[in-house]
């Protein structure tokens, strides 16, 4: 199982950087995110500063949609490839979940340089930043291969998806937002009851990731 | 007569939807023959294929393939054999090494097959490293072959094999069929090239409204006796 | 699995007679409360529903899985999802409207960011993606197959939903009161009237779930006829292409 996980993630990675989606799609689109959160909101800078945030974790849920999306999109609609390949289903689920997850986390180093730039926050506590970040993004990049490859290969999947996935990060932006928030003002002892809800959202969607991703596949 | 120790299908109805690709099919292949199906469009050709990779499930009858049975388990016989679509198949992204590589090792299959296969299709250097999406037809088709070269599957499934092949690729492919026969592969390959396919053919299958039309034994398959459309 | 005619009759019976008897207390019997005044008649109406909004959900997805396990797969299971989802759908907006209905006069305005409530709209967004997920042009299987597991996805979802707005609401609102919450010293008749509405709305959750279902079962039946039919013309269009 992983080392056909080490394939498949492999695989994503070598077709981001040929294809280069994620750096020159979706990494200016969450910049552009967080410049626009600033034009919504009071040009006085106070409320930008307050609300970083939650902002950040909008931002980070937006990319995230776009890049489960184009990993999904990656697979010939009807995924025969992949089911022809020989590959545990299993392995393929972690493989493609840990590619999201990989290009997640080197957005959300850029979207905080962001943040502290533009917004002007000070992190506080940079292992709770690091941990929530780390949680978060596991359980997202999970959740979102799951909903992904639910919506594959049909026509109406680019409205699907975010109706899908959007109400269950829920949780995961709740939380993470509150982590943050605890780690921006400096009291990061607030913020570690938030790190178990996110480990137990990333818990549960990687584990039935792992169970039941062979199902998904099937029937395509 | 074959009693189907490679492929054996029975009375097999599978459903695509509500729709019954197959109503009712019998098929039996032999270890080494190469058997062609024919068949106007939309019979079942492909959806024969499709059932003995194990990718379309039948919700009755009996279906052995390489003595896995498919109606219980679907996935274990993938890796021994080969599908060839009749579109896709490959990574746009990646480049044709790139792409072979990826599915050898996928199927846990021997890396080093690889720089071999790729000469036996014609796409060494330049080409090798050109991503699949910038090649023409013909070429994506060769880059799909050297994927089953490298792999040599038990059982290759074919499906329109020649279509968007120059005539030198598709000299190249029927010597590829005689060569993993030669090694005891068994082919499985719908066609409408005809002339070529019978040629390369040990048998030929009529495949018409889901199920096989076989031609009465001793009758070697004609050509035009076989496509008369309604 | 069909559900015999006395079935619903039984039931259509409870529920107008629970309800009127729910009616005759909340709206007269009951007397206005200190806090809340006459809106906390809505007692009768908005626990209720807020708890048959989640047995809905509980009965699409335990029907998911049944429908998965292949040992128990049945379509019907599928059907009954898919019932559940639609009438739990209506149940939940029933919460969101009593729930933002109580909430205006006491807070001032339509919509507080209480846990629960937020919870519950939560749980309308699951429902309605679950639904779009139903509606998808794909074959029968697949999107069956496809919504029994988006339901269990979104299932694994609601205890952490509820852990998380709990604890987001007790860290943002401090001690203020839970909107939802019946005073704690209620009297009779508002006992009587939570539970006669309670057993309402139940009767009336199970009736409109079994005619949602039998509405199913008819669609399925009708697909059902179509494929018989189909599969006799399939082989029927090979016969006539064979020359003899």
């Amino acid at each position: 199982m992983w080392r056909d996980a080490a394939l498949v993630a492999g695989k994503d990675l070598r077709i981001e950087a040929r294809s280069r989606v994620a750096t020159n799609q979706v990494a200016p689109f969450a910049m552009l995110v967080l410049v626009l959160f600033a034009f919504a909101l009071d040009p006085n800078r106070g409320a930008l500063k307050q609300a970083a945030g939650g902002l950040y974790w909008v931002a980070v849920l937006f990319s995230a949609l776009l890049a489960v999306q184009r990993s999904a999109g990656i697979e010939a609609g009807d995924r025969d490839q992949l089911r022809m390949s020989g590959l545990d289903p299993a392995g393929v689920f972690l493989g493609k979940a840990g590619a999201v997850a990989a290009q997640l986390l080197a957005l959300e180093v850029l979207l905080a340089l962001g943040v502290v730039v533009l917004y002007d926050a000070r992190i506080a506590s940079v292992a709770l930043v690091v941990a929530a970040c780390l949680l978060a993004t596991v359980g997202l990049a999970a959740a979102g291969t799951l909903y992904a490859t639910l919506s594959a290969g049909v026509k109406v999947r680019d409205t699907l998806l975010p109706l899908l996935l959007l109400p269950v990060a829920a949780p995961v932006l709740l939380a993470a937002t509150e982590a943050w928030q605890a780690a921006l003002a400096g009291h990061p002892g607030d913020g570690t009851e938030w790190l178990e809800i996110l480990g137990a959202f990333a818990a549960v969607y990687v584990a039935f990731g792992v169970v039941g991703y062979g199902a998904l596949m099937e029937e395509a | 007569m074959a009693s189907g120790d490679v492929v054996r299908l029975r009375a097999a109805v599978a459903l695509i939807g509500p729709f019954p690709a197959l109503a009712g099919a019998d098929l039996c292949v032999d270890r080494g023959e190469v058997v062609l199906l024919q068949g106007p469009n939309g019979a079942g050709k492909t959806t024969i294929l499709r059932v003995c990779a194990g990718l379309v499930p039948v919700v009755s009858g009996e279906v052995v393939v390489l003595g896995h049975d498919l109606v219980a388990n679907r996935r274990a016989v993938r890796r021994h054999v080969g599908l060839l679509h009749q579109v896709g198949g490959l990574y746009d992204d990646l480049t044709v090494a790139d792409n072979v590589r990826f599915s050898v090792r996928a199927a846990g299959g021997d890396v080093n097959a690889v720089g071999p296969a790729l000469a036996r299709l014609g796409l060494e250097g330049r080409l090798a490293s050109t991503a699949v999406g910038r090649l023409s037809a013909g070429q994506r088709r060769r880059a799909a072959l050297a994927v089953f070269v490298a792999r040599s599957p038990a059982l290759w499934l074919l499906d329109e094999p020649h279509a968007g092949l120059d005539a030198e690729g598709r000299d190249l492919l029927d010597a590829l069929i005689a060569e993993a026969v030669g090694v005891g592969a068994t082919v499985v390959l719908a066609s409408h090239e005809l002339d070529r396919a019978t040629a390369l053919a040990h048998r030929t299958v009529t495949v018409s409204g889901g199920t096989v039309v076989t031609p009465p034994v001793g009758t070697p398959a004609r050509p035009e006796a076989a496509a008369h459309v309604a | 699995m069909t559900v015999p005619r006395w079935v619903t009759r039984v039931l259509a019976l409870g529920a107008v007679a629970f309800g009127a008897a729910a009616a005759i207390d909340g709206l007269w019997v009951m007397g206005p409360t200190a806090e809340q005044g006459d809106y906390s008649r809505l007692l009768v109406v908005h626990p209720p529903v807020a708890t048959l909004a989640y047995v809905g959900f509980g009965i699409t997805a335990l029907a998911s899985v049944l429908y998965l396990v292949p040992r128990t797969r049945r379509r019907e299971w599928d059907l009954l999802a898919g019932a559940s989802a639609e009438v739990g759908l209506v149940f939940c907006g029933l919460t969101l409207i009593t729930g933002s209905i109580w909430g205006r006069p006491v807070w001032g305005v339509w919509w507080t960011w209480d846990a629960r409530l937020t919870a519950e709209a939560l749980l309308f967004a699951l429902f309605l993606g679950y639904l779009a997920l139903r509606r998808i042009p794909a074959a029968e299987h697949v999107r069956a197959r496809r919504s029994a597991v988006a339901a269990i996805i979104a299932t694994l979802d609601i205890p952490i939903d509820h852990y998380a707005t709990s604890w987001w609401q007790t860290l943002h609102q401090g001690s203020s009161i839970d909107l939802l919450q019946p005073d704690k010293h209620l009297d009779t008749a508002h006992n009587v009237g939570l539970a006669l509405g309670f057993v309402a709305l139940t009767l009336a959750f199970a009736w409109l779930l079994v005619h949602r279902y039998r509405v199913e079962k008819l669609e399925a039946r009708y697909e059902d006829e179509g494929l018989a039919a189909a599969l006799a013309d399939r082989q029927a269009e090979g016969r006539v292409e064979v020359p003899v």
